[in-house]
């Protein structure tokens, strides 16, 4: 097939989209492909902003997914700054915020998700308020930390978003609160053993960690943010930082007609119910076969193998989506990988190296469904992290009694039933 | 400033200048096959592992623990693998020869 006159549109230009507008060429696309982005920024790597890019200080030229040259030597259009109104399935044709129309052959959605901004009473009065998604936010968050005296940072929401931030803005010298809505931290995404093992390591670097904190109203006040919560607790802050979630960006699709549930819903190619248009990245609500479930995953790894699925079959290729999930957190001189998906699981190995551990604190826990191994966390710990993917994508019996066991030795022979 | 060069599985010789950043980051940049970098350079996925010429090995240094552990179930590593998005550019890695492991 050859496809030297057609047009691939891509709206968002961020992991996902970028990845694809590059693996489009290595898989042989001809044609132009116009890649759009509402953000002004030459597209960056997002998993940093929380966590070295926020304290390193660097200019995000630095943080950048590939350089301004590169675009032009692989003939891909980049449209900065420019936001995308509709979707015209009919004409195939996007329309553009300056009222320009651009054709498309193949459209692909990569428009991800923005920061969920709750509807707290007084929220919109608050000064210095900022959620984490954009590299602009991060510029903010430097500027309103170099402006303060007290350096006093509230942070509601305590997820992976929320304590990264907490972590980086703490080795900036800040006093840092974080407050948490749930009974514990991570409590969507860990064990209990996880959220205790975090909530004592921020302890441990002087950062407050306060669960089961509902905040009810925020009041700017004598050049403060007064924090209320439903307890009747009050905290000040200069800067107010929101990690509590975020919204999926369908909008556009959905106004299109393509069916969305809880994101874009798009079958093993990546492919919506439209045929000439895809879903690839945050925004796209999926089937995972190794679980057999459909989900939603806010993850590098799900817009980078989404993009390579979505390249091969827009030029031509069989290729399906089959992967299993992986993450990273970086707080202080904590590295957790986490692989797998836990939803589900009725039991917990906490498997804890002897000795210091060849790092220092160095523990990985185990998620299964009976015999089944779903997902490890591991802390500092990568040997438990690849060999945990190993048995998860080979479908393994784990012995659990010698994986508990400091003393069986850390290979896969010496793990498994 | 450094010269390296990337000899990819289908024996293509690459000679790429850098003067900052990682390896990984150059190699990307210039897509060179085989190297994808996926996490963007915080050693979480194992796809920018390279063999270092054994004469090499001593401008880079041996794989830290992390590379180490990161490798440890992947059939083609040897002493001289790393990761190279653990690989800083500078002058002292100036002529250093990589091949992209499989």
């Amino acid at each position: 097939m050859s496809t030297n006159t057609k047009t691939c549109v891509i709206i968002g230009a961020s992991h996902a989209g970028v990845n694809l507008a590059f693996n489009l060429r290595k898989e042989g696309w001809e044609g132009s492909i116009h890649l759009y982005d509402s953000d002004p920024e030459l597209p960056y790597h997002r998993p940093p902003l929380s966590k070295a890019y926020l304290t390193s200080g660097d200019s995000i030229e630095k943080n950048q997914l590939r350089s301004a040259d590169s675009y032009t030597k692989e003939n891909i259009s980049l449209h900065l700054g420019v936001t995308v109104k509709t979707i015209n399935r009919e004409e195939k044709s996007i329309l553009l915020g300056d009222g320009s129309i651009q054709p498309y052959d193949k459209l692909v959605i990569a428009s991800g998700a923005r920061p969920i901004i709750p509807p707290i009473p007084g929220i919109e009065n608050a000064k210095n308020l900022f959620p984490i998604r954009t590299a602009g936010n991060i510029s903010n968050i430097r500027i309103a930390l170099s402006k303060s005296d007290t350096k006093k940072i509230v942070i509601i929401g305590g997820g992976y978003i929320g304590l990264e931030t907490a972590a980086s803005l703490k080795k900036l010298g800040a006093t840092v609160t974080v407050l948490e809505r749930e009974e514990r931290i991570l409590a969507r995404v860990t064990a209990p053993e996880m959220s205790a093992f975090f909530k004592q390591l921020h302890h441990e670097n002087g950062v407050k960690i306060l669960t089961s904190k509902n905040v009810t109203a925020i009041e700017y006040k004598d050049n403060k943010n007064y924090i209320n919560c439903a307890d009747g607790s009050v905290y000040d802050a200069d800067i107010v930082i929101v990690g509590v979630g975020i919204y999926v960006n369908k909008e556009l699709a959905e106004a299109a007609g393509i069916l969305c549930t809880n994101g874009i819903c798009v079958d093993e190619t990546t492919k919506t119910n439209d045929a000439h248009i895809f879903a690839i990245g945050d925004c796209s609500y999926h089937h995972n076969p190794h679980y057999d479930t459909y989900l939603r995953l806010e993850s590098v790894q799900n817009a980078i193998d989404q993009s390579k699925v979505a390249a091969a079959t827009i030029c031509g290729k069989e290729v399906t989506y089959d992967t299993i999930p992986w993450f990273w957190s970086d707080q202080y001189h904590i590295k957790l990988q986490m692989v797998g998906l836990s939803t589900g699981y009725n039991e917990i190995i906490l498997r804890k190296e002897s000795g210091e551990g060849r790092y220092g604190d160095s523990f990985s826990v185990w998620y299964f469904k009976n015999t089944v191994l779903l997902a490890v966390d591991a802390v500092n710990n990568a040997k438990a992290y690849v060999i945990g993917t190993k048995f998860i994508k080979g479908n393994n019996i784990v012995n659990k009694e010698k994986l508990a066991d400091p003393e069986t030795a850390f290979k896969p022979a010496n793990l498994l039933v | 400033m450094a010269k390296i060069t990337f000899i990819t599985s289908d024996d293509e010789k690459i000679t790429l200048e850098g003067t900052s950043g990682s390896v990984m980051a150059l190699a990307v940049e210039n897509n060179i096959k085989g190297i994808d970098g996926d996490c963007g350079g915080v050693c979480s996925c194992a796809t920018c592992h390279v063999h270092v010429a054994p004469e090499d090995l001593a401008k880079t240094g041996k794989a830290s623990e992390i590379e180490t552990d990161m490798l440890e179930l992947d059939d083609n590593t040897d002493e001289y693998s790393r990761l190279c998005c653990q690989l800083e550019i500078s002058d002292a890695i100036d002529g250093i020869v990589l091949k992209v492991a499989k």
